[in-house]
């Protein structure tokens, strides 16, 4: 099957330190793709490269490709702002704009592309919640801010927004590292459910975690993508020594 | 939504973006203009009739030539003196007292009372020290101005004092206390000697801050045209013989006023680049 | 072995470290007692005024030192007036300004710029009110208010002759004034929105603007507001620059061009000469005018702190 995204000789650096090194991997559609390795790796830094983020820092700068549906987002003349509509990100931390309601919030992505006919609006806010399983709790609720709802709530309301613009590809950066466990089950759970719609590619530090929901793992260190295969594969009989160390825990 | 309609709404939010970035940097830029203008024409009026005499000649009578504001530069270190003996201290216990003992309720309120009295207009603290002491005295006097200018420094030494002092970690507080000193002795000879340099340029600054005070000294100092042998006369003082110059009709004052700005200017703003250059280059915890 | 010999303390430890305690909560509590002085002070010199024409003062417009006839409307008008048009002067520039250093400014220039702000706070008033008569009055006189009247003339607020000093002079200097007080909290204020919100707003397709709107400002908007009343504070007490920008005219008038007078300058102006009822009239001025500034600081610093 053909990639939906694929990192092409990938490098990104702060200023002069090499934080992402010759990165090559492919993320096959529908499918949840995990990242994985010790703190500091640069498995951050290249999921935020896959949405131009990387380059909003000062200093920072990217070099090789990046190419979603087949065209290179890093290609001169591409605008950062069109691609990020196409990629959708959430975060460590569960951010939803506090100023505004969980209405507001949802469907943030659509009024920033225009769309204000309210009906419209209406539909996708539900579906998008209904996806991110947590319409049935808010949908009395709506226009209570968004701070009134807890951490993982929030946190699946951020993945509602993301979604509702409908973009192909969802980044997770290490979405449940700050919820408790019956919050971050909920949303392993979601993210299973969601790879039927979109294609996931997800950050984290839970090598759990990564066995448990992903279909592709690739393990980062220092920098380098040292291997990039099946889940079951790598955690079972991974090729790379450095690999293998990691996943049975020899050091974090 | 087709493509064709997204493109054309992104060229209109990419021109709003533009624009308001460029109208977030003019206003950057229009918010420090003036200061260069003041600058300028302090400078540019002042430097063509700036010489030494300034310094220790007295004011002499419209017509004659010469002549300086020494009495008025000589005035206002008096009172900055008389401000700071009292001033300094009291408002460096304050400091204590609300960066070591400032947890309570009490305390917080102490805080924000603190903090809402840094804000008092000074033509009313000038008015308060009319009346405690420049009324049953019967005379204006520059031991009342120099007190006037206290009651302004206090509070804003309190306070920065308070944040200097609670800049100390905690730890280093514990290992006093776990050597056996006293809370108070902690307190004296590790906190405070610690951050002696950061508390002196807080000092600093409030003594920069008072020195360009003209509304409190109307009501207590006054002015005078002469020297002023003792603290219970009028006395002159650099802010208020530039105002008194500067809404003169004479162009031989006006000049001198302008000199008077260069001075107080060049003064206060060489404390704060000082402090500045300070705390970049020399304090590195 | 060495043994460490224990020096019996002469008198207790505790009692130094509570004198020491009581010494400087005493300081700070005497502090706050000269705060109350303050108050109680000018009450004290105002009240015979106050007994000889009641509160209703405020509301009249009636200044004369001659007939000892007292109403101090006319400098509330101008103190009320000379404030607001500060504020709205200065704040749109400082949070723009604000916005632009801690959103967009880069290293070297974030430290230059935020510098030279932090400098226009130094300045002391008298020098900005010298700075006024001799540079900003002609100027307004010749060419800004002659351009204001044929621009926005139609309004009554542009009409008149241009005097140069009055109350858009005053307005105007004190913009200048309180811009690096709305400008640095503003600024302090955008810096604590945590980074994520910014990139929230960008993962989802928004422009640099629209991540700085929904991201920063949206949610900073109770701060931002502080931070103006702190600033409207702070133009309602300014004297010296005032005084000397005001035109010291004691009546009401709607037009900006026209003279007139602040509760802080009439005090400025007054104070030295005035005797016996006068005197007490003015120290209500000043009593009016501590009531107020302090409320609107009250007011400012309950906003700030509940926001922070």
């Amino acid at each position: 099957m053909k990639a939906i995204l694929k990192t092409e000789r990938l490098n990104a650096f702060f200023e002069s330190f090499h934080a992402v090194r010759d990165v090559n991997l492919e993320v096959t559609p529908n499918s949840v793709y995990a990242l994985i390795g010790p703190s500091g790796c640069g498995k951050s830094t290249l999921l935020r490269t896959m949405n131009r983020l990387h380059e909003e820092t000062a200093g920072a700068s990217v070099q090789g490709k990046v190419i979603l549906e087949g065209k290179n987002i890093y290609d001169a003349g591409v605008d950062p702002v069109a691609i990020r509509r196409r990629i959708g990100m959430v975060f460590q931390k569960p951010n939803p704009f506090p100023s505004m309601s969980i209405f507001d919030n949802t469907i943030v992505g659509l009024k920033l592309a225009g769309i204000r006919k309210l009906s419209l609006l209406n539909e996708v806010a539900e579906r998008s919640l209904k996806r991110s399983a947590l319409w049935d709790e808010v949908k009395d609720k709506l226009k209570e801010p968004s701070t009134s709802l807890s951490g993982g709530q929030q946190q699946r309301l951020c993945i509602a927004r993301a979604l509702a613009i409908e973009p192909p590809v969802l980044l997770m950066d290490e979405p449940t590292s700050a919820l408790d466990p019956i919050s971050t089950a909920r949303i392993e759970e979601l993210v299973t459910e969601l790879k039927k719609l979109v294609t996931v590619v997800i950050v984290t530090h839970n090598m759990q975690q990564a066995s448990r929901i992903s279909d592709s793992t690739g393990f980062m260190y220092l920098g380098e993508l040292v291997e990039s295969d099946k889940t079951s594969k790598i955690f079972t009989n991974p090729h790379d020594e450095r690999t293998e160390r990691y996943v049975t825990g020899r050091y974090g | 939504m087709s493509v064709i309609q997204l493109n054309l709404r992104d060229r209109r939010r990419k021109i709003i973006d533009r624009l308001m970035l460029l109208l977030l940097v003019m206003s950057a830029f229009f918010a420090v203009i003036p200061l260069l203008f003041v600058f300028y024409y302090v400078m540019s009026k002042a430097l063509p009739h700036i010489n030494l005499e300034f310094f220790y000649q007295l004011p002499v009578p419209v017509g004659e030539s010469g002549g300086g504001m020494g009495n008025a530069v000589m005035g206002t270190m008096k009172l900055l003196g008389i401000a700071s003996i009292v001033g300094i201290p009291w408002g460096i216990f304050i400091g204590i007292y609300l960066s070591e003992y400032g947890k309570s309720k009490t305390a917080n309120a102490v805080r924000f009372f603190t903090d809402l009295f840094t804000s008092v207009p000074s033509i009313i603290i000038g008015l308060f020290v009319y009346g405690l002491i420049v009324k049953p005295m019967g005379s204006f006097s520059g031991i009342a101005g120099g007190l006037s200018l206290a009651v302004i420094m206090i509070p804003i030494i309190g306070r920065s004092t308070e944040e200097i002092l609670k800049l100390t970690p905690i730890h280093i507080r514990e290992a006093g206390l776990a050597l056996g000193l006293s809370r108070r002795k902690v307190i004296i000879q590790i906190v405070l000697r610690g951050s002696a340099s950061a508390v002196f340029t807080g000092v600093l600054l409030a003594i920069a801050r008072a020195s360009g005070e003209t509304a409190p000294l109307l009501f207590t100092a006054l002015n005078n045209s002469f020297w002023s042998n003792s603290l219970l006369e009028p006395m002159a003082s650099l802010p208020v013989q530039i105002f008194t110059y500067a809404v003169s009709p004479f162009e031989e004052w006006q000049n001198q006023a302008w000199v008077g700005a260069f001075v107080l200017v060049f003064f206060v703003f060489g404390v704060n680049l000082l402090v500045r250059i300070w705390f970049n280059f020399g304090v590195k915890r | 072995m060495r043994y460490v010999i224990i020096v019996a303390r002469k008198y207790d430890v505790r009692t130094g470290d509570r004198l020491f305690q009581l010494f400087v909560a005493s300081a700070a509590f005497a502090g706050l007692g000269l705060l109350a002085a303050c108050f109680y002070e000018i009450y004290t010199l105002s009240k015979p005024a106050l007994e000889a024409f009641g509160f209703g003062l405020i509301f009249k417009n009636a200044w004369d030192p001659i007939q000892n006839e007292y109403g101090i409307l006319a400098f509330v008008y101008g103190t009320v007036v000379t404030s607001f048009l500060a504020v709205m002067i200065a704040t749109p520039i400082s949070v723009a300004a604000a916005a632009f250093l801690s959103e967009l400014a880069p290293y070297y220039l974030k430290k230059s710029v935020a510098f030279l702000i932090e400098m226009l706070a130094a300045i002391p008033s008298v020098v900005y009110g010298l700075w006024g008569i001799f540079v900003l009055a002609p100027f307004l006189r010749t060419t800004g208010e002659p351009f204001l009247a044929n621009t926005l003339g139609f309004l009554p607020f542009f009409q008149g002759a241009p005097y140069g000093v009055g109350m858009l002079a005053a307005g105007l200097i004190l913009a200048i004034m309180i811009t690096p007080t709305i400008a640095s909290l503003t600024r302090e204020i955008f810096e604590t929105v945590p980074r994520s919100q910014r990139e929230a707003a960008l993962a989802l397709g928004a422009t640099r603007w629209e991540s700085i709107k929904l991201g920063v400002l949206k949610s900073a908007i109770p701060g931002i507001l502080g931070a103006v009343i702190l600033g409207l504070g702070r133009a309602l007490g300014e004297t010296m620059a005032v005084t000397m920008l005001i035109g010291n005219r004691n009546d009401i008038s709607i037009s900006l061009f026209d003279p007139a007078q602040t509760m802080a300058s009439v005090l400025a102006n007054e104070y030295n000469e005035a005797s016996g009822l006068h005197l007490s009239a003015l120290a209500s001025v000043g009593l009016a005018l501590f009531v107020v500034s302090f409320f609107t600081n009250v007011i400012a610093r309950l906003i700030v702190w509940r926001s922070r």
